[in-house]
């Protein structure tokens, strides 16, 4: 499914299993693993979800259900620049979603995707709280607020560059 | 800890709470006892956050290091409310209150008023918090928070959110030491459920019930869960109350656990809280330090103790049972009921769950009581209600009012209005669960029964306000969108019917509805109502039937006129200029990515319709307020 | 039990405390329409298709969930109700590729019953159905999403199996079900056992078909072909044709075999035999010599992928015996081929079994390939319609010799506890000894695991019996754990054994959530075996010629090469 190749290093693999040590045999596992194997690999390629299920001895099946659930667990890699348009209301009424398709039109790929470059990847999320900023997109956890799609280029170029 | 340690941090701490809870004259005067010429709190929450309010406080504290001033604490709260005016800072005793600071800012504030013998930087303070001759308002008085009556968020701006002591001094904890060294379990929840308190979540249960039949339920383990998975577009009171005092959570799960003879809760919280989460598992790392969760809390016997789980981006998991089969490391895929939670919920235990807000209104209750509490509000609606405010409104953020306040009061007094002039409309409460309130409701009284009966309801608090550029089917289509995608799938009304609706919409929006599609949306929207699984599904389509009833001729707009009156949806507008107004700049001309704009120098231009793609980049470059849409 | 009093549709009903409402209105002969309620397999109200109207709730209610309480008064056939129930077929017929008319479940569909019964329109929504690519890759199991209507009936199956390599996935309207990463069915550790294609309601799922092979063949004028029949089959193949559950079509069978063209129909039964012959020889010899026990049978193939895949550890545990399949295939194309004077490669052998991971194991490369093609009760009842053979009327006719007749412990092979019993009668009688029983009523039954403790040659030994994969992980458990300690363990794969098997004939919900079918089918094996000549599988005559004359001896050098197999581990992932 991911077209990118999975590239694990040692280090992040002895965390996952430490990770899935700390937490084998507790009630309800799976949700915090998934989380940080997320948070150790960036998103939950086919061979970390194999190590979980062989580490939790649940089915692969039901690992991938759940991975797939939740839009916060991600089967595909993220940029080293993660953008995310927040389409919450606030935001939504205040045209967030031309900031979206602006951000689109720029990196040439879709909401979901990494640009194949792994430079820059684009979501959409829900409410980050900065209605008063509206509408808003985050870039590496940085805030822009108060947008228009003029703006979207000028940002996207500040990481680019770097 | 003892009762007597509690009661001693207290009292250590008292005055320098109290200074940033009294007038300004008396809270001079108190300074002088807590060490402190001043304190300057800056909203630590995630709105601020957002506006990089921690840079302020970087600043400030490089400015006093640099002014050699030592007698300034610098506190980081969390939410003060006013989340438009971010990053917030409030300097008391003074009570000044200065908004959408800067690292500049907070330079000129250190040097100019914080320094011995400083005054108020006037030129920085919030506008409505001045006088016309000058003179400061302290901002308790300004209309946003003068209606406004704060339980839930009552410690929320005003403590350190990462020190217990603070907590401690501001009254965290005292109901859990009532509770456990004077209350029998029993009398525990008989003062709930006198108080009146329901649910705050959506369903508005009455809470002391739930905690009743989890009581009497048998079972060798029961758990107490708190829902912080505040799922609701719009709705951020829970993250506000976590960032801003999560020991009251703690407190009130504990003095629950106490009641139902549970030992064990979980907090749900959603991952994208990440302030939230963080100082959640700050405040249970010094709870369980205090010995205020663990064994034997305040030498009573009563063990308790908590675990944080993250969501991970369901809105439906704010279903009980969903959020319950997540926490059990599930799919969030509600059951149905009964069982219900109270007799089977977490790992198949007798489980209460109730949401943040709730279990920020128990300790109140259980301090002052439940006569106190049960004064506030209407009849069957007790005590008060956060509300997020949003959209198109001007002072967005988090009010919380008696219940029974009216809507024009949240909106026109507290929220200063619709910006920019503009006429209001509706306001969505609820969120993509609940219905639009038009205008001719701006005298209701807003608590959980009023609104059902005018076919939206309270939700968990957001409050969206929508002006004239507002379109009713646009707004209904992206609740729509949200249900759709929220959606478990697990049921076929749910799954299906909510992708059939949009379909609908989408096809009304684009100019393509048919005058059956009305009677289709009404057919499938009562289908979704009486036989979807969960409650997700059961009120997915109470957005588009509350806009329907409201503002039906909107609907039959889009379909038999093929005209959107708000200009909103694209398929249904044109751009034109006015010839009167344009001035032949080029301006347009130049910035249309389509080439569908002509016209000489000088002389007004003309937009061709069919090369156009609607992208207003044309109407967003006029100088002249030339070009319309329509 | 406490009983609370209700009424529905104003007749009054009483029911166990407990009870759903379901449960109760089949007590009062009213039908609730189901589907995803499945009897024994899952129960979650998910399709909202048995909503019913009750006092004291709000709303509609599931009524397979909804439990029943003192003076509740239900609706079940309200206009309210029924709109519902329509919308909801609607509403599923727009995600439904409509193929009905050549789809294999046409007749046989419960969403298309449902449709019919609600006067749905098929229309009303539009169709707007993921085009899945179908997934045919496996040797078994086929599957087509883009007729799945999300019952989940099919996963629970798999979960109960303790297998789960099918599962929901995504949410919302994207929500599908299937293996992770959309692997095909034939690169997971699925064991074939084909729960999942009994337990659809539609034609999501079924089994890789042989059927036009078969044809094929019967027409080659180069081809003989012979049909063998497993044990199960005569006990549900007249379902397929309106008999009862339980019936026992031994003889309509082969006479409609023999219909199919010129074709022998042998009985496999008497390989059944012959593998009790091998098996009670083998576990004699692990236990006289110090061997590896518990001895676990090996004639399920389900069970062996799954061990292969889950409990690689325990392969030498695995009696080394072929399936009574192999065993047969294996001596037609040596034995009756040499006998016959025919070239092996002119002998076309179909096995009719109630299983399609025998489909999968006629592919087995370390079997020999003898087998030319495996198919299931369903498929040769299809080709017996498809012949036009008026079954229901045909005379009965008897298996062709020499492989006709068979023992009663080959017959009871089809259900669980019958290969131990079969076993056991063999094993007891060639140590000797007198007053050895022929039943072993103990380990009979629908219950998921048997034990008991048995006399034999002057000694104990502890069985087991396990059917159903999650039962045989249960008791796989407790004696690596050392709780328990078995000389001899059976294992079949399928609920209740093969009469349950994963090829057997489509049963209409509302029949299998009323009757026990395990029970019932097993039932028609039992009653022959009570009535048969030969009870042991070491008296059938077949059996001892094929020695005399070809095999020597059990465990011999020849009976080793064609009948014994090996195992290998294979990867979970």
């Amino acid at each position: 499914m991911s077209q990118i190749a999975f590239e694990g290093t040692e280090e992040q693999a002895a965390r996952l299993a430490a990770c899935i040590s700390e937490h084998r045999g507790e009630k309800g596992a799976l949700m915090p693993v998934l989380h940080e194997a997320q948070d150790i690999y960036g998103y939950l390629p086919p061979e970390v979800q194999t190590v979980i299920a062989e580490g939790l001895n649940v089915p692969l099946a039901e690992v991938y259900g759940v991975a797939t659930f939740y839009s916060r667990f991600t089967l595909m890699p993220k940029g080293k620049h993660q953008i995310s348009v927040c389409l919450g209301t606030a935001c939504y009424v205040k045209g967030s979603d031309k900031i979206l398709e602006e951000v689109e039109k720029t990196l040439k790929i879709s909401c979901g995707e990494c640009t194949s470059d792994r430079e820059f990847s684009i979501d959409s999320c829900r409410c980050v709280g900065a209605c008063g900023l509206a509408p808003v997109m985050i870039v590496d956890g940085e805030v822009y607020g108060k947008l228009t799609e003029k703006d979207v280029k000028t940002i996207l170029n500040k990481y680019a560059e770097n | 800890m003892t009762c007597e340690q509690l009661e001693k941090i207290a009292a250590e701490k008292a005055d320098l709470i109290n200074v940033r809870r009294i007038v300004r004259e008396q809270a001079e005067k108190l300074a002088a006892n807590t060490g402190y010429r001043k304190q300057v709190l800056v909203c630590g929450g995630t709105g601020c956050t957002s506006s990089h309010s921690l840079k302020v406080i970087e600043q400030l504290e490089t400015s006093l290091k640099e002014l050699g001033i030592d007698d300034v604490l610098i506190v980081k709260t969390g939410c003060f409310g006013l989340c438009a005016l971010g990053p917030i800072m409030i300097v008391y005793p003074e009570g000044a209150f200065y908004s959408q600071m800067t690292p500049e800012h907070a330079k000129t504030v250190a040097e100019k008023h914080l320094v011995k013998g400083g005054a108020i930087v006037k030129e920085l303070l919030y506008a409505q918090t001045l006088h016309s001759d000058g003179s400061v308002i302290p901002f308790a008085e300004i209309p946003f928070y003068k209606h406004q009556m704060r339980i839930a968020l009552r410690n929320c701006g005003v403590i350190a959110a990462e020190n217990i002591d603070e907590a401690i001094a501001a009254g965290d904890y005292f109901a859990l030491k009532k509770a456990l060294t004077s209350m029998t379990p029993d009398e525990v929840i008989a003062e709930v459920k006198a108080a009146g308190l329901r649910g705050r979540g959506g369903a508005g249960f009455p809470t002391g019930l739930k905690w009743q039949f989890t009581k009497d339920a048998v079972g060798d383990k029961k758990y107490v869960c708190c829902n912080a998975d505040e799922g609701d577009p719009g709705a951020f009171m829970d993250r506000s109350v976590l960032e801003g005092d999560p020991h009251t959570v703690l407190e009130a799960m504990t003095i629950a656990g106490y009641a139902v003879g549970a030992c064990e809760g979980y907090i749900y919280v959603r991952a994208e809280y990440p302030i939230a989460v963080e100082r959640l598992n700050i405040a249970i790392n010094q709870a369980r330090e205090y010995g205020l969760l663990g064994e034997n809390i305040l030498g009573s016997g009563f063990s308790f103790d908590i675990h944080v789980r993250l969501g991970a981006g369901a809105f439906v998991c704010g279903e009980e049972t969903a959020l319950m089969a997540s926490i059990e490391g599930h799919r969030g895929e509600p059951r149905p009921r009964p069982p219900f939670s109270a007799q089977c919920g977490v790992f198949g235990k007798p489980t209460v769950l109730n949401n943040v807000e709730t279990w920020a209104s128990v300790s109140p209750i259980i301090l002052k009581g439940s006569k106190w509490f049960s004064s506030i509000g209407t009849e069957k609606s007790k005590g008060t209600k956060v509300f997020a405010l949003g959209g198109k409104i001007n002072n967005v953020g988090l009010v919380e009012v008696p219940m029974g306040t009216t809507l024009g009061t949240i909106i026109y007094d507290i929220g200063g209005g619709i910006p920019n002039g503009k006429k209001f409309k509706a306001a969505q409460t609820g969120g993509p669960s609940g219905g639009c309130i038009p205008s001719e409701y701006i005298d209701i009284p807003m608590d959980f029964d009023n609104l059902v009966s005018i076919g939206s309801m309270m939700g968990s608090g957001g409050l969206i306000v929508m002006d004239e550029d507002t379109c009713m089917v646009d707004i209904a289509k992206f609740y729509l969108e949200f249900t759709a995608d929220e959606s478990c799938g697990k049921c076929v009304p749910c799954r299906v019917g909510t992708k059939r609706l949009l379909e609908i919409l989408t096809r009304i929006t684009e100019g393509k509805g048919e005058e059956e599609d009305l009677q289709k949306i009404k057919d499938l929207a009562q289908h979704m109502k009486s036989s979807s699984l969960c409650a997700l599904g059961q009120s997915a389509p109470n957005p588009v039937l509350s806009a329907m009833e409201h503002f039906g001729d909107e609907y039959v707009a889009h379909i038999r006129d093929k005209k959107c009156p708000a200009h909103v949806c694209k398929s249904l507008l044109n751009y034109y200029i006015q010839p009167d107004k344009c001035r032949g700049c080029t301006l347009c001309a130049r910035n249309c990515p389509a080439g569908a704009i002509d016209g000489v120098l000088k002389s007004p231009h003309e937009i061709d319709v069919t090369k156009c793609i609607k992208c207003g980049q044309c109407m967003a470059h006029c100088k002249f307020g030339a070009i319309v849409k329509r | 039990m406490s009983m609370v009093n209700l009424k529905i549709n104003g007749i009054p009903v009483q029911a166990e405390a407990g009870s759903t409402i379901l449960q109760a209105a089949e007590k009062a002969n009213i039908r609730i329409p189901t589907l995803c309620y499945l009897k024994d397999v899952q129960c979650v109200g998910s399709c909202r298709m048995c909503l019913v109207e009750a006092t004291g709730a709000r709303g509609l209610v599931a009524a397979c969930v909804y439990p029943v309480s003192e003076g509740m008064e239900v609706f079940t056939n309200t206009p309210k109700v029924r709109k519902s129930r329509k919308t909801t077929v609607e509403l599923i017929l727009s995600t439904h590729k409509k193929k009905c008319l050549s789809c294999v479940r046409s007749m046989n569909c419960e969403l298309q019953k449902l449709a019919l019964e609600y006067n749905a329109d098929e229309d009303r929504f539009g169709t707007d159905y993921a085009a899945k690519p179908i997934d045919d890759l496996s040797e078994s199991v086929v599957r087509d999403n883009s007729k799945c209507v999300m019952c989940t009936r099919c996963v629970a199956a798999c979960e109960h199996q303790t297998v789960g390599v099918i599962g929901p996935k995504n949410r919302g309207y994207a929500k599908e079900i299937g293996s992770p990463y959309d692997m095909p069915l034939a690169h997971t550790s699925c064991v074939n056992c084909g729960q999942c294609i009994v337990a659809c309601p539609v034609g999501a799922l079924y089994e890789k078909s042989s059927v036009a092979d078969v044809w094929g063949a019967i027409v080659d004028p180069a081809k003989q072909v012979v049909f063998f029949t497993a044990p199960s089959i005569k006990a549900t193949l007249g379902e397929a044709f309106g008999f009862p559950v339980g019936s026992n079509v031994e003889g309509k069978m082969v006479a409609a075999i023999k219909q199919l063209g010129n074709v022998k129909c042998f009985n496999m039964d008497i390989t059944a035999d012959l593998t009790i012959m091998e098996e009670a020889h083998e576990l004699i010899q692990r236990l006289m010599t110090g061997g590896t026990i518990p001895m676990f049978t090996s004639c399920c193939p389900g069970w062996v992928k799954f061990a292969e895949h889950y409990y690689p550890e325990l392969l030498p545990n695995l009696s080394t015996c072929k399936s009574p399949q192999e065993m047969f295939s294996a001596v037609l194309k040596t034995y009756y081929c040499q006998k016959n004077g025919i070239a092996p490669e002119n002998l076309y052998v179909v096995s009719v079994i109630p299983c399609t991971a025998k489909k999968f194991e006629i592919r087995r490369e370390e079997l020999g390939g003898y087998t030319d093609a495996a198919i299931t009760t369903r498929e040769l009842a299809r080709m017996i319609k498809e012949a036009g053979v008026d079954f229901a009327n045909i005379p009965e006719a008897e298996y062709d010799m020499p492989f006709g007749e068979a023992s009663g412990a080959g017959v009871i092979f089809g259900a669980t506890g019958g290969v131990m019993e079969a076993a056991l009668r063999t094993a007891s009688r060639l140590l000797g000894g007198e007053g050895h029983p022929i039943e072993f009523k103990e380990i009979r039954g629908t219950q998921g695991i048997k034990e008991a403790e048995y006399n034999v040659g002057g000694g104990k030994i502890n069985v087991a019996v396990a059917n159903g994969l999650g039962n045989a992980r249960k008791v796989i458990e407790q004696i690596k754990s050392g709780e328990k300690n078995y000389a001899f363990v059976e294992i079949m794969a399928c609920p209740g054994g093969c009469v349950n098997g994963g090829g057997q004939p489509y049963v209409r919900d509302e029949v299998r959530n009323s009757v026990d079918l395990k029970a019932l089918r097993a039932s028609a094996l039992y009653k022959q075996d009570e009535n048969s000549k030969y009870r042991c599988s070491h008296e059938t005559p077949a059996v001892n010629v094929l020695y005399k004359e070809f095999l020597v001896k059990p465990l011999g050098q020849k009976a080793h090469a064609l009948l014994h197999t090996t195992y290998h581990q294979r990867d979970k992932y």
